[in-house]
């Protein structure tokens, strides 16, 4: 929090039409919160315009960890861009990846075998817990429940680990490719995801206990950031933001991808839109996504052996052992490692559900190797515009718990 | 019940010419419209009972250099009953690229427009807060134009560290 004068008049001066005329005066005052605090989960930086402790404006001031990373696709091929996908929404890595790769499969025209579909699910689904345990960890942090992160943090290990074993990367996997995936996972991967689908459902049990209907916590949550359902839909927010002011809206359910249709599991909704629906929302969501990679697994068993990447030999580089045999596989792995492969003029837009919400990819081909133009629609971004709504009038104590139940990504907001 | 062929003739219908084109890639539609009309169309969409695009997902732009108009910037709107995916496209260029704000009929596109005015430069009229976003305030230039330069700064050895450091940007005593 600053108090240096000549800051604060600066401040003012760019931002005066955001504050009430009392901020003109000195009635009200101005603070600044951020970036660095513990509790914008990064680096957020709030201008909040203060009458006591009762908060009068917000002012969310973003762009602290942009990275140019849509720039920086642009001077890659299709495939070299994948990896920075992964350094978007660092608790999604798996969905960005999935989202992207699914834009350049639309574009490119490419079918992708039903085993790698299958992984694709559990991986994205796996991710979406990870991502939510860290919400819950990090939200109840927030709220004075301290055990909780470390606990959830534990739990996470055991997706990281899995995504280290198929992949050789905890968090920056970039598994999917555009046609599949980069290999097969390996022999104990299903092993290993059944004994997570036995030991997650005790665990979240008990975090269910200890927050669910513990006094402290359903005080500093409930009737705070109170969004209505009509108001969530005109500002644009998505995913759990969203479904806690009771839009049943998913977009595994309205806009199916990678087979998401063929899966049973419902779309929890809550009905106050306030901060705690959407802890609840996600809390049911971790059981659904279980459900989901419950279904998914027995499929992959029915689909041992078969390929996980398409034999489209335009787009997917061929096997390394194919080259020392095959002239023209020989050719091919050079032109697409090297000029990669040329996408028609055109563009797509591809969203997915991911842990935050929806997640677009809007991809421009311009004839040549490299894309045009790539732009992520970030539901953290879209999202966090909202905060202003949800924060007026309340305690500032209570702005820790909305961006909280927001759950934001600074990588995923600043890009 | 609305089809898109039954919102294309609404459209075309109450527009006429404004509406340019529409184009069909990978089973997505794209309406091209005049930039004038861009937000009557929206408009229209948003608040026709029987179409319905309520939810507006994306507002995106790209950048066509050197031809002109050179941006073109996408909507991606979303009718929540069928569920129906349209795009409306418009260009526009020229030295001072405007276009009018849609924030009045999607707030959601508040914080996107604000994007693409500081990516591209594109001044959104209407706009109740249109500052720079991701960049700071003070910055020079929109850096997703094709015409901005991916890598700026030169590196430094000792032999040429004097002139290189003359032409940086930054406060000099």
């Amino acid at each position: 929090m600053t108090n240096n004068p000549q800051l604060l008049e600066a401040t003012l001066d760019e931002l005066k039409h955001l504050f009430s005329q009392r901020a003109q005066t000195g009635e009200t005052m101005v603070l600044n919160m951020g970036p660095q605090h513990p509790s914008t989960h990064g680096v957020l930086r709030l201008i909040v315009e203060l009458d006591g402790e009762i908060l009068v404006n917000t002012v969310p001031d973003v762009g602290f960890l942009h990275t140019g990373i849509e720039k920086n696709m642009e001077a890659k091929t299709y495939t070299k861009a994948l990896v920075m996908t992964d350094r978007l929404d660092y608790l999604n890595n798996m969905g960005n990846n999935l989202t992207y790769v699914l834009a350049v499969e639309k574009l490119m025209e490419v079918s992708v075998p039903e085993r790698a579909q299958v992984i694709r699910v559990i991986l994205a689904e796996l991710q979406r817990i990870a991502s939510h345990l860290i919400w819950l960890g990090t939200h109840t942090l927030d709220l004075a429940i301290q055990s909780m992160l470390f606990w959830c943090v534990r739990e996470r290990e055991h997706i990281l680990e899995i995504f280290e074993d198929i992949s050789g990367q905890r968090m920056m996997t970039s598994f999917m490719r555009p046609g599949g995936l980069w290999r097969d996972v390996t022999p104990t991967f299903i092993e290993k995801v059944e004994a997570f689908l036995e030991y997650l459902p005790a665990r979240l049990d008990d975090y269910e206990t200890m927050t669910r209907n513990n006094p402290i916590w359903i005080d500093r949550t409930q009737g705070i950031g109170v969004i209505s359902g009509e108001l969530a839909l005109d500002w644009g927010l998505t995913g759990a933001s969203l479904r806690g002011s009771g839009v049943p809206l998913d977009i595994r359910k309205l806009l199916p991808y990678s087979g998401y249709e063929t899966y049973a599991f419902d779309v929890p909704v809550g009905q106050h839109g306030d901060v705690y629906d959407r802890y609840w929302v996600r809390v049911l969501e971790m059981r659904e996504s279980l459900k989901i990679v419950r279904q998914a697994v027995e499929r992959l068993k029915k689909l041992a052996g078969a390929p996980v990447i398409s034999d489209d030999r335009k787009v997917v580089p061929p096997p390394r052992a194919e080259l020392g045999r095959s002239m023209e596989a020989l050719i091919h792995h050079f032109k697409l490692w090297t000029e990669g492969y040329s996408a028609p003029v055109g563009q797509v837009y591809v969203s997915t559900e991911s842990p935050r919400g929806e997640l677009g990819v809007f991809l421009a081909g311009n004839g040549g190797p490299k894309p045009h133009r790539v732009h992520f629609r970030t539901p953290s971004f879209v999202n966090l515009q909202a905060l202003p709504l949800m924060t007026k009038g309340h305690f500032i104590a209570d702005v820790v718990a909305v961006v909280g139940s927001i759950d934001i990504v600074l990588g995923d907001v600043d890009r | 019940m609305t089809t898109l062929e039954q919102t294309l003739t609404a459209l075309k219908a109450k527009f006429g010419d404004a509406i340019e084109a529409v184009e069909t890639f990978r089973g997505e539609t794209t309406v091209v419209v005049t930039a004038d009309k861009v937000v009557d169309v929206l408009k229209h969409l948003r608040e026709t009972p029987a179409l319905n695009f309520r939810w507006l997902a994306d507002v995106t732009a790209y950048d066509d250099y050197p031809e002109e108009p050179r941006f073109k910037v996408c909507y991606q709107i979303r009718n929540l009953m069928e569920p129906l995916n349209l795009r409306i496209k418009t260009a526009v260029g020229g030295e001072t690229p405007t276009l009018a704000s849609c924030t009045s009929v999607y707030p959601a596109a508040g914080w996107q427009e604000r994007e693409l005015f500081d990516m591209f430069g594109i001044t959104f009229t209407g706009h109740p807060d249109l500052r720079r976003i991701l960049m700071p305030s003070d910055w020079e230039g929109h850096p997703l134009r094709k015409d901005y330069p991916l890598g700026y700064e030169e590196v430094q050895f000792t032999f040429n560290y004097d002139a290189i450091d003359k032409k940086k940007p930054y406060a000099k005593e």
